[in-house]
């Protein structure tokens, strides 16, 4: 029975959590070093529930390697990483692998195949974790990846090979594969990389379309301009020793001159956007 | 991105074409038994080596049939039965293998070959060869083939401890070396001690070849693609997770380094058990998969059984050509898959520079 409610409930509303309430995610005292190498030194991460946290910060500063570790794709060598909600805390990484994956989706940088696939078949992918690891992709399956390819505005595309696509369609691909997952929580790494502006803002506009909907997002972003334009909260790593977190917060709170200018060695100017009146960051060299 | 828009893959085969598909290349599979039995220079027919295996399965009685002609039951039982099944078990293990290593080190060039278990797999057969020990024959060459494919992926995930599991470049790397190196210890046992008619001996199992077949060894090859080949062909669903590789495997749940090593060493003990029977034909894991993907595309569940059932049909046409082509001299069925894969090789490796 509850396996048809839940089939029902997103074959409607793709890429939304059911009726749940958000969920969020704090990554507490993570650690993770390589070679002896310590590239994350106590770092603590929250995203709140239904908002889209950016997680911003120099190259090296370990945000890619934060975001696999959240993934549960690499166990880190010490901390905490937690779903939070209204009921209580539950262990991310202890939760077993595939219950895990019916409740974080990850969008990694780039992921690419040499294998002509197809984009539909590329998306059923996400509905791994909802059937047994041996059985095949069923009816609703199907349903359930091609309701999350028109949500990304790629149902065109469901018969084409995905090692075809440009970069954009690519990425917007790799969005469906996660939104089929369903998911509470999206972890996104530099979606916006190797994009145009349009398909930048279409993508960022997915996102907060999903925030709207519950889905707790945390997304690295390069971008600090257009994290203003589009996050509601941000966490800035910065590089040192080792990678640690500069600033936590509401973002106007967070990007700002005092924050920025130390971590990224520039001198940065504010401005507010004339129609949306958000932050607009500008660099100088120091 | 140089290819048109309009550039598709074929998509998962619905169950019905499937199930169509699965019923024709294993027709295929039994005519191209039936006829390859009966090819050779006896002049036997397709009725008359029906005639003997039905009699043989004690049918004949059943189906009212006359005795065969005791010279015909020897040629078609004793002879080219036991050798045209043996192919058809190792055409169809090598296949699968080749699929499963395909997918799990991402690599399109990856067969049983790529990771030196083939090599390895030679050098435990060398060995005892020149001893004289033919009786531990498989067992030896499981011994190489799984020893190879540890020094192998232990080699490749030392070098690329930290960045995120073993790479496919080093996967291929590692495989290089321990095949180069297992190839010069065999090289160094047979120039150091074979004797006599041991080189021509040592030299064919070598290039791979099923002349020597016998019941015996239908039933090691046919046992080992029975259980190990079809709980491998059981995998699709796994292997598509792979799909976009290892990270994207394990955000999906997979239990990426228990699956992977699981299915390594299930690759391991199959082609142990093949290269024993047949010595080491290469080539067949890397085009068979290549070719069946053009036909029904690369979702696992359709491409590991079909795989199976092409790569037998193909190796019992390759070895019919291997002793038919320059009757009533022989070739070894190694020389005739590899005059056949090493061009297609080529074109894959063609076309895997044009796409980087």
């Amino acid at each position: 029975m509850t396996q048809v409610s839940e089939t029902t409930a997103a074959r409607t509303t793709v890429g939304t959590t059911d009726a749940a309430p958000g969920a969020g995610l704090a990554a507490e005292r993570v650690r993770w070093s390589v070679g002896g190498r310590l590239i994350l030194d106590d770092v603590d991460v929250t995203a709140p529930p239904g908002a889209v946290t950016g997680l911003l910060g120099p190259n090296g500063t370990g945000k890619s390697t934060l975001l696999r570790l959240v993934a549960g794709v690499q166990a880190p060598d010490g901390g905490q990483v937690a779903l939070v909600e209204a009921s209580g805390r539950e262990d991310l990484l202890a939760m077993p692998r595939r219950r895990r994956a019916r409740t974080l989706a990850f969008v990694e940088q780039d992921a690419a195949t040499e294998l002509p696939v197809t984009v539909l078949d590329a998306v059923l992918l996400g509905r791994t974790p909802h059937r047994s690891l041996l059985a095949g992709p069923t009816d609703d399956d199907h349903t359930i990846a091609r309701a999350a390819l028109d949500r990304v505005g790629a149902e065109h595309l469901a018969a084409r090979d995905v090692t075809t696509l440009s970069g954009g369609e690519r990425q917007r691909v790799h969005m469906a594969r996660a939104l089929a997952q369903a998911p509470r929580v999206l972890l996104l790494d530099e979606p916006t990389n190797h994009l145009d502006v349009a398909a930048q803002l279409a993508t960022m506009r997915l996102v907060r379309e999903l925030a709207t909907e519950g889905v707790t997002v945390l997304a690295a972003l390069h971008d600090l301009s257009l994290a203003a334009a589009t996050c509601d909260h941000a966490v800035v790593l910065a590089p040192g020793a080792a990678g640690h977190v500069a600033a936590a917060g509401p973002v106007d709170e967070v990007l700002v001159p005092e924050v920025i200018d130390p971590v990224y060695g520039v001198r940065t100017t504010v401005l507010r956007h004339p129609r949306t009146g958000r932050p607009v960051l500008t660099f100088d060299e120091h | 991105m140089s290819r048109t828009a309009t550039a598709a893959a074929p998509g998962t085969l619905s169950r019905g074409r499937l199930v169509a598909w699965l019923a024709g290349t294993t027709a295929a599979l039994l005519a191209t038994v039936v006829v390859a039995v009966a090819i050779g220079p006896a002049g036997l027919t397709p009725s008359d080596v029906a005639q003997v295996v039905a009699t043989r399965l004690r049918l004949g009685d059943v189906l009212g049939l006359a005795a065969p002609d005791p010279l015909a039951d020897g040629i078609v039982w004793q002879l080219r039965m036991p050798r045209v099944l043996t192919a058809a078990a190792v055409g169809a293990g090598l296949a699968v293998c080749g699929v499963v290593m395909q997918s799990l080190t991402r690599n399109p060039l990856a067969d049983p070959y790529l990771l030196g278990l083939s090599s390895g797999a030679s050098f435990g057969a060398a060995c005892v060869l020149v001893l004289g020990l033919t009786a531990v024959l498989p067992i030896a060459a499981f011994v190489g083939s799984t020893v190879a494919l540890v020094a192998t992926l232990a080699l490749a995930s030392a070098s690329g401890r930290g960045t995120g599991g073993i790479s496919p470049a080093r996967t291929v790397l590692a495989g290089l070396a321990v095949s180069q190196l297992a190839a010069a210890a065999t090289s160094f046992v047979i120039f150091w001690s074979a004797k006599g008619d041991q080189y021509r001996e040592i030299l064919s199992w070598l290039l791979g070849s099923v002349a020597g077949a016998t019941w015996t060894s239908v039933a090691v090859a046919g046992g080992a693609v029975l259980v190990i080949g079809a709980v491998l062909a059981s995998t699709g669903s796994l292997l598509d997770a792979f799909t976009f590789g290892d990270t994207s495997a394990a955000a999906l749940g997979v239990p990426v380094t228990r699956v992977r090593w699981g299915l390594l060493l299930a690759v391991a003990l199959l082609t142990g058990a093949l290269v024993s029977q047949s010595g080491a034909i290469g080539f067949v894991g890397l085009i068979l998969p290549h070719a069946v993907r053009l036909l029904v595309g690369a979702r696992h569940r359709a491409l590991l059984p079909l795989s199976m059932l092409c790569g037998a049909t193909f190796l019992v046409w390759a070895d019919t050509l291997a002793r038919t082509v320059f009757a009533p001299r022989e070739l070894p069925v190694g020389i005739v898959t590899a005059a056949i894969g090493a061009p297609v090789f080529a074109v894959l490796l063609w076309k895997g520079r044009a796409r980087s």
